[in-house]
């Protein structure tokens, strides 16, 4: 950069740096190495001392009969959830969004705001209101009235976790919503009418001339959508508690660690254990964003230098 | 003049600063949340009342969270200077972390007998970490209103039990058994460790477990786990999803009969049900004439190692060894009975029916808490899943009960 | 999708797709708003139904007023989930100018390194920062809330803001520096070009701030550093729930977010239409 190359040294990058590395540095990344450190030991006895163990806590995870199934199940059912934001919550969206983003709409923000208020309700109300909906007694008056005999949705190995992804999905579709619509709007009326001279429809704009525009977008909430789901956590533990009932089909990574960590009823933490499915957590995670840095980020660079 | 007013203000100063210094502020962690209104308005005053110079300070946590922040703070220092204790392992554990002192030497502890104190003590007996303060009953809380409509009569015995089920069921204006497998504590809880000493002969099948002569699969164990898959027929529709306080809700809006109930649901139900309600114990087998209730130790409280005011808690844990304070609680919340040797006057009539259990059946306390729960997997998750299984269907009694029997071979030698 | 001017049926369809999906949006939060004003009873015995005038009741607020400080947790949440915004947006734009702006030795490992944050739960650092806060005598206090979540909202920050960075174009800033602009300028000019990009990440990290359970349970329990989402958790007991307080409490938590949220958003919007970004 011109500037920078010009001077001694860029003094300016560090200020401009400083702050968040060591803030995020004191109260993040310290922290968390502190205590993914303890995912290499194993502790004997109840307040005996800790013993390295290397990657040994993996390899049980991965191996050990106990733990095997419960670490798989997780991932299984954290890719499940994750995927189903990612093939409802997100085209949905871009749906919304795309509708919001047309001018001739009356009231656009008024949807926007009103569509986006279950994000910012907490989880514990969410839960609840949830819960009363689709309940044996109070749910099942309201739905009976409209001819529907509801099963018990929250109660079944089959169906617990599906529902609940899409209650999630409900909560939040407002977030990518958002981000789908800033970048709607930040497209040139120009590049539109041209295609429209052109003779496109509106679907054709949409295919030919948004989507492809709005990409880099389109890759940001995928890759958020992954991390926020990899991380998942209060939904579940608020509805179906830390064991991730029934049967433990609704039970995500994140419920696994937090059981895990902190333990729950009798069964008592397991601090090394805990950080070991955090260290999964984390490879899987990290292996994410790097593809998506490396494939997805890389190809949208060329895309734009060839447009 | 000047330099009297002087001196005045001075000494006023200093005996300002003087009572300053003598008022102690102590802190009670707990996650009782539901008890924050009667220990500020009811048990505190009283206390307070008596040691002008110590301010105690109730401050709950919700349950759900309460044994992970406890961990927390009491590693990062931040606890309070008295821990509301969980029975048996957790509070174990806290003790042999050194976050728990010992209380050996607490005058008073003498109130508590051995088996009142036996789930907050070192497992050779040398220690005691909690000051015991109350125990739960399980039994079953029904709707007089319905059982004078149906003419039905407080059961006994199983048969008995499930004739007046039927009749619920046949009559078909309400659910005949409220309860619900979506929280899985409820079926293992207010089920299967309900009914069960019944058939497991309450102490010596819950001992014969921790011995390695008794088994989850044989015997009395099956025949609980028998006996709870029985209810399946006479629970609400879509019990899959019905949580423990819908259970709740249904039973104290009157649409259910027949509630199998912790003696802690009593203080619930009297808030909000809008019609009289009675208790009957555990039913007996047919033929059986001895009778089991699980009377289970659950709530204590100790003193943080690490407390700044030790000398002020411990005056405090002295009062809660007293008759004054056993008195108190027990009135204050009935549904948990005093642990205390010393006489207590419980008044709430449901309340004083479910303690009065104690001297017609014989006492045992949840099969899983001691002892066998220390090891992976846990035994008392495992009953919570397979109790709901049993009940959703998923698995057989038979099938449930070979899991857990093999959970439990698989670490702990006894049972090997 | 976009739709012509004059395709009445075009837009009709528009209105009823967007005026669906509202209310499947509003359903459950309306249902949640009128039970608040029920006796408890009423609750789930007609929980569908409006409140009349015998199970209209506002025992609920009675009671979230009457226990507990809650003007003063409400005021805490504020000032912690503004403290910490602030502190992402100042502390968040400049890394992410510095990593979208200059090319130096380990700008992609910095950025990694940035992101690392957000990969793990930070419950798991749990002990080690409420040892740090205690031995930095911040426990109990404010400010512990805000250094936290200002940590664990920066790596997102960074993280979509350098990626929207990256599309300002050049030339604007290059005839900046022509003209003598020193970095610290140039970097004040590229904020209001990314205002939609910090809008939706203040919105993005506002919403755990504020709904946080956890680490004003651990950092800050005391009474007068509560949050209003601590304050409304004492009553959630273990073997029953106070709902009409739940619900009153949290509903009236949700009003604050609601108005920052209709604040950052017309950020956002005007940011979009004044034609800053092109």
């Amino acid at each position: 950069m011109p500037a920078s190359k010009r001077k001694s040294f860029p003094w300016h990058i560090v200020v401009f740096l400083a702050p968040a590395v060591i803030i995020y540095t004191l109260f993040m990344i310290y922290p968390l190495i502190d205590s993914l450190r303890l995912s290499l030991y194993t502790v004997e006895q109840q307040g005996g001392p800790e013993v390295f163990v290397g990657l040994g806590n993996y390899q049980r995870l991965f191996t050990d009969p106990f733990w095997q199934p419960q670490i798989t199940r997780a991932v299984g059912n954290t890719f499940e959830f994750f995927l189903i934001h990612m093939f409802v919550q997100n085209p949905l969206a871009l749906l919304l969004a795309s509708l919001l983003s047309s001018r001739f709409i009356v009231g656009r923000s008024i949807y926007r705001t009103l569509i986006f208020t279950p994000s910012v309700l907490s989880v514990v109300l969410i839960g609840f209101i949830w819960q009363l909906i689709l309940s044996p007694v109070f749910g099942r008056a309201l739905f009976a009235q409209i001819g529907i005999k509801l099963p018990p949705l929250l109660g079944q190995a089959e169906t617990a976790l599906p529902v609940l992804s899409l209650v999630s999905v409900w909560q939040w579709v407002g977030v990518p919503m958002m981000l789908f619509l800033a970048a709607l709007i930040a497209i040139p009326d120009e590049l539109i009418e041209a295609a429209r001279v052109d003779g496109a429809t509106g679907v054709g704009v949409f295919w030919r001339i948004k989507l492809p525009l709005i990409m880099p977008t389109v890759g940001i909430v995928a890759v958020l959508t992954f991390v926020g789901n990899f991380n998942a956590f209060d939904l579940i533990y608020t509805t179906q508690g830390a064991l991730g009932a029934p049967d433990y089909s609704t039970d995500l990574l994140g419920t696994l660690f937090y059981r895990t960590f902190f333990g729950v009823q009798l069964q008592l933490p397991n601090p090394t254990m805990g950080t070991a499915v955090a260290g999964v957590m984390f490879v899987i995670i990290f292996t994410g964003v790097l593809i998506y840095l490396f494939t997805w980020q890389r190809r949208l660079l060329r895309n734009t230098v060839e447009l | 003049m000047k330099r009297l007013l002087l001196v005045c203000v001075l000494l006023l100063l200093v005996m300002n600063v003087a009572q300053a210094q003598d008022t102690v502020t102590i802190t009670i962690e707990s996650w009782r949340n539901d008890d924050l209104t009667i220990w500020e308005d009811t048990i505190l005053p009283v206390f307070e009342a008596q040691y002008p110079n110590i301010d105690v300070v109730f401050a709950p946590t919700a349950p759900a969270e309460y044994n992970a922040a406890l961990n927390a703070k009491l590693e990062g220092g931040t606890a309070g200077d008295l821990i509301t204790c969980r029975p048996f392992d957790a509070s174990l554990a806290l003790f042999q972390q050194g976050y728990l002192a010992s209380l050996n030497d607490l005058a008073g502890m003498e109130n508590f007998s051995d088996v009142a104190k036996s789930a907050w003590i070192t497992d050779d007996g040398s220690d005691v970490f909690c000051v015991p303060m109350a125990s739960v009953i399980h039994g079953f809380i029904y709707n007089k209103d319905i059982f004078a409509e149906l003419g039905l009569e407080e059961p006994a015995t199983v048969s008995e039990f499930y004739a007046v089920l039927d009749a619920i069921k046949a009559d078909g204006n309400y659910i005949p058994l409220v309860m619900g497998t979506a929280d899985q504590w409820e079926s293992a809880t207010m089920g299967f460790q309900n009914i069960g000493p019944n058939y497991w002969k309450g102490e010596e099948g819950r001992l014969g477990l921790i011995d390695g002569s008794a088994q989850y699969n044989t015997e009395g164990f099956a025949a609980a786990f028998e006996a709870l898959a029985a209810w399946q027929p006479y629970l609400g529709d879509s019990y899959q999803s019905q949580t423990y306080p819908d259970s709740q809700n249904i039973f104290a809006l009157g649409l259910g009969a027949i509630y199998p109930a912790g003696s802690w649901d009593i203080s619930v139900f009297n808030s909000t049900a809008e019609f009289e309600f009675g208790a009957f114990k555990p039913p007996v087998p047919d033929g059986q004439e001895d009778c089991y209730i699980s009377d289970h130790t659950d709530i204590a409280i100790g003193l943080n190692a690490a407390s700044p005011n030790a000398e002020e808690a411990r005056i405090f844990l002295e009062w809660v060894t007293s008759a004054e304070f056993a008195t108190l609680y027990s009135n204050a919340l009935p549904g948990f009975f005093s642990l205390s040797s010393l006489p207590v006057e419980v008044e709430d009539p449901v309340a004083a029916e479910f303690v009065g259990w104690r001297n017609e059946c014989s006492s045992t306390i949840r099969s899983s808490y001691q002892i066998l729960s220390r090891g992976e997997p846990n035994n008392e998750t495992q009953l919570w899943e397979i109790s709901a299984s049993i009940l959703n269907g998923t698995v057989t009694p038979q099938e449930g009960a070979d899991t857990i029997q093999a959970g439990l071979e698989a670490w702990y030698a006894p049972q090997q | 999708m976009s739709i012509k001017p004059g395709s009445f049926l075009q837009l009709a369809a528009a209105h009823l797709a967007l005026l669906a999906y509202t209310a499947l949006a509003l359903f459950p939060v309306g249902l949640i708003l009128i039970n608040s004003f029920k006796e408890r009873n009423a609750i789930f015995r007609t929980p569908f139904n409006l409140p009349d005038a015998e199970t209209f009741s506002v025992a609920g607020f009675e009671t979230v007023f009457g226990r507990g400080a809650f003007p003063s947790y409400f005021l805490n949440s504020l000032i912690v989930t503004v403290g910490a915004l602030l502190l992402i947006f100042i502390a968040g734009t400049m890394a992410a100018h510095a990593l979208a702006e200059y090319q130096f030795p380990g700008n992609t490992l910095l950025g990694l390194y940035l992101a690392v944050g957000i990969m793990v739960p930070i419950r798991l650092g749990t002990v080690s920062i409420l040892r740090l806060v205690v031995s930095m005598d911040l426990n109990d206090t404010l400010w512990a809330l805000i250094l936290v979540y200002t940590a664990s909202g920066l790596p997102l920050a960074v993280f979509v803001l350098s990626q929207f960075m990256r599309q300002v174009p050049r030339d604007l800033k290059d005839a900046a520096r022509v003209d003598g602009a020193s970095e610290y300028r140039v970097y004040w000019m590229t904020i209001p070009l990314i205002r939609p990009a910090i809008g939706t990440v203040m919105v993005f990290n506002m919403i755990p701030i504020w709904n946080d359970l956890w680490f004003p349970l651990i950092l800050a329990p005391g009474e007068r550093s509560k949050t209003v989402t601590l304050g409304a958790q004492q009553f959630l007991g273990q073997f029953a729930n106070d709902y009409n307080a739940v619900l009153a409490s949290l509903t009236l938590a949700a009003v604050p977010v609601v108005i920052l949220y209709i604040l950052f958003s017309r950020q956002l919007i005007q940011g979009l239409t004044s034609g800053a970004v092109k």
